[in-house]
C-alpha cells in the first residue's frame, strides 16, 4: 500500500490521457481535463507525461502516506499541505510514511494533478484507466467510481527524477483566459453581429460546468441552423443551442450531437478552460487549424526542451 | 443513387467532418461503410477515431504524425473513386423483446394515440428490419431506423430520470435499445434481456453501424428465462 484516502468527493478521479479508438461505439474520451498540468505533474517525476494521475477537483481531499517516496503536484492551487505545512502548487516533494497530504479548496484554478513514481496503478479498460462515472468505466475499481475514503492507491515504480518546475512555464490561472477557437464549418451560418460578438465580448463561465462541457454566458448568438442531423463531436467543440449561449464540450462529452458549432477550442484552450471556476471571465480568439497545429507542436516540444 | 461528393470540413485541431450526404437514407449505408474501410486502410496507425453518423464521418487523426494539410490530402485520396460496399458487411441480429406495459410504459398510450391495438402496434414495430445508422448517447446505444411513418412519435416533453437497461423505445422515426441505466426521453414499448454493451463481447458493442436488426416479440416467461430483469424502473421515479 502506498497512500490511503481519508477524505474524498465525486470530483477526485484517477485519470490519464483517456480512451481512443472507441468513439464509434459511443464511448466517450475521458481523461485529464487539464492535460497540460497532468503532463507537468508527471514531468516533475520523470514519468511518461500521460502516466495515471489523480485529478483533484476543487479540493476537500486528503490522504495518508503509507510508505516513503516522492510525489508531485501541478495545476490549480488548492492550498495543498503536507502535515499542515504549505506545499507549492507546482513541484515534486518527498513524503514519509505516516505523513498526511491535504488539498483544501481552490485559491487559483479548479483542478490539481497529483502524480506518483511511474503513475498510479489501475486496471485499464479500453486502453485507459480514465474514470467516467456516466459510463461506469475506469477508476481504481474499474467501475467509473470516484476515489473514496478508504481506497488505497499504489504507485508503479521508483521516482526516476525530482525536477524543478521551470518558472516561465507556470501558467497564470488568475488572469482572464484567452481561448483560441478554430473556426468550424457552420461559422457562415451565424449572423455577422453574432460573429462580432463571439470574438469581441467577455464571456462568463456558468455554474453549469462539468467534465462534459462548460456553458458560457454572454451575448445571445444567432445561427440560421437551429439543429442538424447528429454528427461526431470533437474535443473542444463549441456548440450553440437555440438559446444562443455556447457550450464548450470537453473530455466526457457525448460522442455525437446535433447543434450547430462555431468551431472547436484548441486542446491548449480546452485545458485552460478546465481551470476556470464558475464566474470566471474569458475571451474567445479566432484561429485556423494550421496555426493552431504549429502552436500545439511547439507547446508539446517544450516539455522535451526544458 | 449518384456517387456522393464528400465535403471535407474542419472540425477541430486534429479532426475533419466528412459530409457525404445531406439527408438520412438507408441507401447511404453502403457508401458510408466503403468510406470507413478506405479511410481506415489509408490512415493506418495515424487514425485515432472514426465516428460514423447518419450522413457524416468524424475523422480524428494523430496530430503528432500528420499536419492538417497531409490529413486532408489523405482523406481526399481515400474518398476518390469510391464505390459502395455491396456485400452486406454488417451483421443481422434478432433482439427478443417483451412488449408489455409494465416495462414499456408508453406502449398503451402510444397505441391509443395512433388508433391501433397494442398487438397491432407490436406487430408493426417487430415486422420491420432496421438499420443501425450510428452509435452514441451512451456506449452501445444504436440509433436505428426507419420506423414506419405511422408509428413515429416525438420524444417525451420531459425525459425520464431513469430508464432500465434493455428498454426498447421509439423517437421520431428511430428506434433504439438503452444499453445501460440512464435518463432518456424515448417512448418505451418493452424490454429485451439481451446485453448491448459489454467489455467481454467481441467488439464490445453488440450492434455496430451498418448492422441490421429485427425485434422478436417474446412473453414474460421467455424474457425471464433469458435472464431479463422485469423491475418496472420507469414507474419508480
Amino acid at each position: 500500500m502506498s497512500l490511503v484516502i481519508d477524505n474524498s468527493t465525486p470530483f477526485i478521479l484517477l485519470q490519464d490521457k483517456g480512451r481512443f479508438g472507441c468513439r464509434h461505439l459511443g464511448v466517450t474520451q475521458g481523461g485529464a481535463l487539464d492535460w497540460v498540468s497532468m503532463g507537468w505533474a508527471n514531468w516533475l517525476l520523470g514519468n511518461a507525461l500521460d502516466a495515471t494521475v489523480v485529478e483533484v477537483g476543487l479540493g476537500a481531499f486528503s490522504l495518508t502516506c503509507q510508505r516513503d517516496g516522492v510525489l508531485a503536484i501541478a495545476g490549480a492551487d488548492l492550498g495543498a499541505t503536507l502535515d499542515g505545512q504549505p506545499l507549492p502548487a507546482w513541484g515534486a516533494f518527498r513524503v514519509r510514511s505516516g505523513q498526511r497530504l491535504e488539498f483544501a479548496h481552490p485559491r487559483r484554478g479548479v483542478r490539481a494533478y497529483l502524480a506518483a513514481p511511474g503513475g498510479f496503478r489501475g486496471e485499464p479498460q479500453l486502453g485507459s484507466v480514465a474514470t467516467v462515472a456516466r459510463e461506469e468505466l475506469g477508476g481504481l475499481h474499474a467501475n467509473g467510481k470516484a476515489l473514496a475514503k478508504g481506497d488505497q492507491l499504489h504507485w508503479q515504480g521508483d521516482a526516476l527524477q525530482m525536477r524543478d518546475m521551470p518558472r516561465a512555464q507556470t501558467p497564470d490561472f488568475s488572469a482572464d483566459a484567452r481561448l483560441e477557437l478554430i473556426l468550424g464549418a457552420q461559422i457562415g451560418d451565424f449572423s455577422g453581429q453574432s460573429l462580432f460578438d463571439a470574438f469581441n465580448s467577455q464571456w462568463t463561465v456558468d455554474t453549469r460546468a462539468d467534465r462534459m462541457g462548460v456553458r458560457l454566458l454572454g451575448p445571445k448568438l444567432e445561427c440560421r441552423t437551429q439543429s442538424m442531423i447528429s454528427e461526431g463531436i470533437a474535443l473542444g467543440a463549441v456548440q450553440v443551442p437555440p438559446d444562443g449561449q455556447p457550450i464548450a464540450l470537453l473530455n466526457d462529452r457525448q460522442t455525437i450531437g446535433g447543434y450547430p458549432r462555431l468551431g472547436a477550442l484548441t486542446p491548449l484552450a480546452a485545458a485552460r478552460l478546465a481551470q476556470c471556476l464558475p464566474g470566471a471571465t474569458l475571451h474567445l480568439v479566432p484561429t485556423v487549424q494550421e496555426a493552431a497545429h504549429q502552436e500545439h507542436r511547439k507547446a508539446v516540444a517544450g516539455w522535451w526542451n526544458v | 443513387m449518384s456517387t456522393p461528393q464528400p465535403r471535407i470540413e474542419v472540425a477541430s485541431i486534429d479532426a475533419f467532418i466528412l459530409r457525404l450526404f445531406d439527408r438520412i437514407d438507408e441507401a447511404n449505408m453502403p457508401w458510408m461503410l466503403a468510406a470507413g474501410t478506405r479511410l481506415r486502410e489509408t490512415f493506418g496507425d495515424a487514425l485515432v477515431d472514426l465516428v460514423p453518423s447518419y450522413t457524416t464521418l468524424l475523422l480524428h487523426y494523430d496530430l503528432q504524425r500528420l499536419d492538417p494539410r497531409q490529413a486532408r490530402e489523405l482523406i481526399a485520396g481515400a474518398l476518390a473513386d469510391l464505390s459502395p460496399e455491396t456485400c452486406a458487411s454488417g451483421r443481422s441480429h434478432i433482439i427478443p423483446t417483451w412488449y408489455d406495459p409494465s416495462v414499456g410504459p408508453d406502449l398503451e398510450p402510444l397505441a391509443q394515440r395512433k388508433h391501433l391495438s397494442v398487438p397491432e402496434l407490436v406487430r408493426r414495430h417487430s415486422e420491420r428490419e432496421y438499420q443501425v445508422f450510428a452509435l452514441g448517447f451512451t456506449p452501445g446505444f444504436a440509433f436505428m431506423g426507419l420506423v414506419e411513418e405511422a408509428l413515429a412519435a416525438p420524444r417525451l416533453t420531459t425525459p425520464r430520470k431513469r430508464i432500465a437497461p434493455g428498454s426498447v423505445g421509439i423517437a421520431e422515426r428511430q428506434t433504439a435499445v438503452y444499453p445501460v441505466e440512464s435518463p432518456g426521453g424515448w417512448n418505451l414499448l418493452g424490454r429485451t434481456p439481451v446485453g448491448l454493451f459489454d467489455l467481454d463481447l467481441p467488439g464490445y458493442s453488440l450492434l455496430q453501424a451498418g448492422d441490421r436488426v429485427r425485434f422478436e416479440p417474446i412473453d414474460r416467461a421467455e424474457f425471464i428465462r433469458l435472464g431479463g430483469d422485469d423491475t418496472p424502473l420507469e414507474s419508480l421515479q
